[in-house]
């Protein structure tokens, strides 16, 4: 199978000189979150700038997830404020939130792909539910797209025929085809082999280095996560640490200390916990 | 089942048999409406008339030739029925109407048993000659009556 | 710090008035999204198969095998009386009046009401249901409504069906195995029913069935726990809710009907 590549993705006229003033898209305040009596959030507060990666990493339970679906508009807060592209979504009613949304893409874990739909029915929805286009422009959007996360072949399948790493590459084909300027993605990189992990990495890197997509992506993967992202924002007891990877590699806060050496010393054995 | 030109063609066929099905019932079974010829209007007086209902049948030997369009009271408080028959019958002047059970569990009609004369009737004219619905109540009343009466 | 009976009562109340309202505003969504486009007719035309065409089997076979028994057992009841000759409304009475709703709509509960709230309880476990969100659709208008109408579309038609095929049930038990006579039965059936009182009122009550397992099933599947447990609670609660509801309103509308 062909390496993907995003040489095949719609082209935005959108520069990237934002790279010099991080200009925060995403701004959490003081968001406060309980679940059945459990705090998940106690005033916690982080930003996510504009065309960089940012990876989200913590222990299990943290909140990870949580914090996307916040931004998402999924999952309300207790209290705080969520700017996300300039609006506040903690006071978005849902009908305003579909219009948020139309510039948001989301990777679920499991890639949530329609189970009882082919791979090119999921991967053209969005177009088919908000756009005129045609039968045809529509099959070439789906077919450029699925080419560029390499599932060229894949268009008849079923989502069940699907590998993990294939299905979220679909997912992700399906996430970017109506041109979203933020990319949320949960956990893409668990349960998956070397290769798929490297595969994902790059294709997440690209969307970000050729179109400028804000990426916020969750994961407990070390690796992957210092060498992709450009900030870091670590969830622990509630708040967040932010910092570029190099600031947290000689972090002296001891809880994320504990969290990257632990998770060094298990990379050797990683089997891929998640099946 | 995936989409294609088959599966919308059973449920096509579904629909189409489910239709065809309560047509059946509303239609055939269920009696819906009386679909004959219709025009000659005529009256009948009763004392009784059961639990005969609008749209019930009105039949000659058997075969249905109208229904019964309406029940009201006269002007001596007995039950007056409105019929509407086929206009190509020729019933005499001395036709009689009467009051039907239909079966054992049924519901009651109309029977036209035409009589003798020459001349007929016309639209609005009424029959003179009717029988009320039998009734078990007065039955037995007039039984037990007359055993009493011969008994003495 | 330990409720009282009358803290707890007041709580349960509470709550199931919540619940009613949460349910009244699901099912008003369903109406809102119902007479508005997208119409999502291929949406629809998939699921009338998943739901009427997939039950036509149990519907048809148990129709035809209620219609011999109660062919059966009205036989030898009313040869008793001398009466065997009004089997043809016996059976076709009790039928259209009340085992045909009354049999289709508990039939189709268990068939495909319990596929339909277990499919959505599924799908919001897996994400799917947040996907669409993400996708700016909204699941009740993609996932619900297509569905809920299906199931108020073929209730009616497979209660038809259940009962032609039970009447012929009857038939053959009736006219060929005991020996009543053919044209006797079908007069008899035919005189016995009407359009105003029993065939119309058949109607009312599978179209009332119908969405009552549709609003029913789709309400457990889309608020279910997002857990494999949770899926299961959905489909078996479907079945007890939705059963009991049917036989309760089964009751008020025959009740209300022959006033």
């Amino acid at each position: 199978m062909s390496e993907p590549t995003v040489a095949n993705l719609s082209v935005r006229t959108e520069s990237k000189s934002s790279l010099v003033s991080p200009e925060l898209r995403i701004l959490l305040e003081d968001v406060h979150l309980s679940f059945g009596g459990r705090p998940v959030y106690r005033k916690l507060s982080c930003g996510f700038p504009r065309g960089k990666i940012s990876i989200l990493m913590g222990g299990s339970g943290t909140g990870k997830s949580t914090l996307l679906r916040l931004v998402a508009g999924l999952v309300r807060p207790d209290s705080g404020r969520i700017l996300v592209a300039g609006e506040d979504v903690t006071e978005l009613s849902e009908r305003e939130l579909y219009r948020v949304r139309e510039r948001i893409g989301m990777l679920f874990q499991h890639g949530a792909l329609l189970d009882s739909m082919t791979i090119f029915d999921n991967v053209a929805l969005p177009l088919r539910e908000h756009t005129q286009l045609s039968e045809r422009d529509i099959g070439a959007e789906v077919s450029r797209r699925l080419t560029a996360v390499g599932l060229p072949d894949t268009e008849a399948l079923m989502p069940r025929q699907l590998s993990g790493g294939m299905l979220r590459r679909a997912a992700l084909a399906r996430a970017i085809i109506s041109d979203p300027e933020i990319v949320l993605c949960d956990e893409p990189f668990s349960g998956l082999d070397p290769v798929n992990v490297r595969r994902i990495e790059r294709l997440l890197v690209e969307l970000n280095s050729r179109l400028g997509i804000t990426l916020v992506v969750t994961s407990h993967h070390i690796p992957s996560s210092l060498r992709m992202a450009d900030q870091i924002v670590f969830l622990v007891d509630g708040e967040a640490i932010s910092g570029t990877p190099a600031e947290l590699r000689v972090s002296t806060d001891e809880r994320v200390r504990e969290f990257l050496d632990a998770e060094r010393d298990d990379e050797p054995a990683q089997p891929g916990a998640h099946a | 089942m995936q989409p294609s030109a088959t599966r919308d063609l059973i449920v096509g066929l579904f629909v189409a048999a489910g239709l065809a099905a309560i047509g059946y019932l509303s239609i055939q079974v269920g009696g819906l409406s009386y679909k004959g010829p219709g025009g000659l209007r005529l009256y009948a007086v009763f004392d009784e008339i059961g639990g005969l209902k609008a749209r019930a049948p009105v039949e000659i030997a058997g075969v249905t030739v109208g229904q019964v369009v309406a029940i009201g009271l006269d002007p001596s408080m007995r039950a007056r029925v409105t019929i509407d028959v086929d206009p190509s019958l020729k019933l005499p002047t001395d036709t009689t109407a009467g009051i039907r059970t239909s079966g054992l569990l049924g519901d009651q009609f109309i029977e036209l048993e035409p009589g003798a004369e020459d001349a007929t009737l016309a639209s609005g004219e009424e029959i003179a000659m009717t029988e009320s619905a039998l009734s078990i109540e007065r039955l037995i009343g007039k039984f037990v009556h007359d055993s009493g009466v011969e008994s003495k | 710090m330990r409720l009282t009976a009358v803290e707890t009562l007041g709580f349960r109340t509470v709550t199931l008035i919540a619940h009613l309202g949460r349910i009244t505003g699901f099912i008003g969504s369903i109406f809102v999204h119902s007479v508005r486009p997208p119409w999502r007719v291929r949406r629809l035309v998939g699921e009338v198969f998943d739901i009427g065409v997939l039950s036509l089997a149990i519907v048809c076979l148990s129709g035809a095998t209620v219609g011999a028994v109660l062919g059966l057992q009205g036989y030898t009841t009313l040869s008793r009386f001398g009466a065997a000759n009004s089997l043809g409304a016996v059976v076709g009475l009790s039928l259209v009046r009340e085992l045909g709703p009354v049999l289709t709509a508990l039939l189709v509960t268990g068939r495909a009401g319990s596929a339909m709230a277990a499919e959505i309880a599924s799908m919001l476990t897996t994400e799917q249901l947040d996907g669409l969100r993400m996708m700016s659709i909204d699941p009740v208008d993609f996932v619900v409504k297509p569905k809920a109408l299906a199931m108020l579309i073929s209730m009616p038609m497979l209660n038809a069906l259940f009962i032609c095929f039970a009447l012929f049930g009857g038939y053959i038990v009736g006219v060929k195995l005991l020996g009543v006579d053919g044209g006797t039965y079908i007069t008899s059936m035919e005189n016995a029913i009407t359009w105003s009182e029993d065939v119309a009122g058949t109607l009312l009550k599978s179209f009332i069935f119908g969405a009552l397992v549709g609003f029913i099933a789709t309400y457990r599947g889309y608020t279910a726990t997002p857990t494999s447990a949770g899926v299961s609670a959905a489909t078996t609660g479907t079945v007890v809710v939705a059963s009991v509801t049917i036989l309760l309103f089964d009751y008020v509308i025959t009740a209300l009907w022959g006033v």
